[in-house]
């Protein structure tokens, strides 16, 4: 089976700082990975780089097009990298207003993505608006309501509906439950698996919180320092740490 | 005549700037020219871009004509017409027949224009995506990547809010299969005349943009599938020359509720009205 994305050597550098380095991996279809490190260990980094919105100083990101096959992100034309943006890759924001237009309807954010790639017809582009609200858990009745007059959770859901719309085959997400509190995160949680399962995607998951990456994610990753310390599956790896830092990391959860 | 201006005001240097400007927003049809735009004797919002454009277009032969709103007597056109009358001693009209220039603001004239005719718009904001989004480096990018769908989101808007698309007036276009326009804010009535023998530039004094559309290009206002776009106007006929097909002004007559509708293009009710046609409220042409 081809990987859906090969990474190989990226590297990112702020001057004589790394940002991330010698980072290497495959990801399948319908796998999820999580990267977890702590803050400044360069997790959000090497995610913009594979999302094409950081350019890596170095290394390739290779990804399995629909149409041609595996084909180089870092050096493609960038119409092509923005319009695997729009349709084949989803970006789950940390904040939802980054991820959406807050003076636009709900129904608007969802419907954009379609119209970015042709979609014409009112009717079809509320119906799957709609559609979309209702998988991801907000009355339809708040279709025409603007962001900015839902709570945080529903912020959050409404944004994961809006990148799923076009039914992406590859989804990076950054600290997808961040500032969210543990039920709304739980619930959270619960959709994300759900939706990940039964549409097949393959995800990348930077967070800090283990908890996430040990409900979501299939294979973890451990960076520190702009490096990759550790991976392996997450319960191997969660349950049985061989690094120091990742004990350390998996030693410092508070058990309630 | 002895001139205590250079003609048409602008010095020649600023003139060949603009006309530079001007020839290349025909040769790329709906992109957005940056220009130099000069500091005019009038406030930003009085047409500053549509006087420069005007400026670096007449020739001491052109006979000019000046609209606001359709209209030759309001304020705006009035000084704009005398501004030229002054510093280039350029005949002037009221005519749409007999101009050969004509600078508008908010219209395109009813009477279809000819090939020798030049239509100058003035407009204040250039950017159809600006207030989806800001950053100017953003919308540039869009344009240049022809990624248009956030122009639909408005449109969809629009209908999910009001059952229709609400967008009257600056009703964003498509020139030439290729560029998003703002074809200034003229009502959508005048969209379909946007496709026209005359040649359209577009100048706009405080953002800096010229941009054209040249003669019989391909101009399309945006809609959706099961939502087409349709040109609207007051459900009325001119109550002073009974044309039922020009775009209309509202106006209220008294407390009474008693209101009238005339044509917003004053030439073309003139002219109506001379070949004898009367509306509701009319009287008789002497």
């Amino acid at each position: 089976m081809t990987p859906l994305l090969q990474v190989r050597g990226i590297e990112k550098r702020y001057g004589a700082r790394i940002g991330c380095a010698d980072v290497e991996f495959d990801l399948y279809p319908g796998e999820v990975m999580g990267i977890v490190g702590e803050s400044g260990s360069g997790k959000s980094t090497l995610l913009n780089c594979l999302a094409g919105h950081l350019k890596p100083d170095a290394g390739q990101v290779i990804f399995d097009t629909r149409a041609d096959g595996p084909v180089d992100t870092v050096t493609m034309s960038e119409p092509a990298r923005r319009m695997l943006g729009r349709t084949d890759w989803a970006f789950v924001h940390q904040h939802a207003r980054d991820g959406l237009r807050m003076n636009v309807s709900a129904g608007g954010n969802i419907g954009e993505r379609l119209m970015a790639v042709g979609a014409r017809h009112y009717g079809d582009i509320r119906a799957r608006a709609v559609d979309w609200l209702d998988r991801v858990e907000i009355a339809e009745n708040r279709v025409d309501d603007r962001p900015s007059a839902f709570s945080g959770g529903m912020q959050q859901r409404l944004q994961i509906a809006r990148n799923l719309v076009t039914e992406p085959r590859l989804v990076f997400m950054d600290e997808p439950t961040g500032g969210l509190d543990v039920s709304v995160q739980a619930r959270l949680l619960d959709l994300l698996r759900g939706l990940v399962r039964q549409m097949g995607l393959s995800a990348l998951i930077v967070t800090h919180d283990l908890a996430v990456v040990r409900l979501l994610a299939d294979r973890l990753m451990v960076m520190k320092d702009g490096h990759v310390v550790e991976s392996g599956l997450t319960d191997q790896v969660l349950d049985d740490p061989q690094h120091a830092y990742t004990q350390l990391l998996v030693s410092s959860v508070l058990q309630v | 005549m002895t001139q205590d201006y250079n003609f048409a005001y602008l010095d020649e240097q600023t003139k060949r700037m603009i006309r530079r400007a001007i020839l290349k927003g025909l040769a790329v049809p709906g992109y957005q020219v940056p220009f130099a735009s000069r500091e005019m004797p009038m406030p930003y919002g009085w047409g500053t871009g549509g006087v420069q454009v005007s400026a670096a277009t007449l020739t001491p032969e052109d006979t000019f004509k000046v609209i606001d709103q359709g209209s030759d007597d309001t304020t705006n056109a009035v000084s704009i017409r005398k501004f030229f009358e002054k510093t280039a001693g350029v005949a002037v009209t009221e005519e749409t027949e007999k101009a050969s220039v004509i600078q508008t603001r908010h219209r395109i004239p009813e009477a279809a224009l000819r090939e020798d005719q030049i239509l100058v718009y003035q407009v204040p904001i250039p950017e159809p995506l600006r207030f989806l989004e800001p950053r100017e480096t953003e919308t540039r990018k869009m344009h240049s990547l022809q990624e248009y769908g956030l122009m639909h989101v408005k449109l969809y808007e629009d209908i999910s809010q009001h059952g229709a698309i609400a967008t009257a007036y600056a009703y964003p276009v498509r020139v030439s299969d290729r560029y998003v326009m703002d074809p200034s804010p003229i009502p959508k009535f005048d969209n379909p005349k946007l496709e026209m023998a005359a040649i359209q530039l577009f100048g706009a004094g405080r953002e800096q943009r010229i941009y054209a559309v040249p003669p019989y290009t391909k101009v399309v206002s945006l809609d959706f599938e099961d939502y087409p776009f349709e040109p609207t106007k007051a459900d009325h006929a001119c109550d002073l020359c009974g044309a039922e097909d020009s775009y209309l002004d509202e106006v209220i007559l008294d407390d009474a509720g008693n209101r009238m509708f005339v044509c917003s293009d004053t030439d073309y009710c003139r002219s109506r009205r001379e070949a004898g046609h009367v509306g509701r409220l009319g009287e008789e042409a002497a």
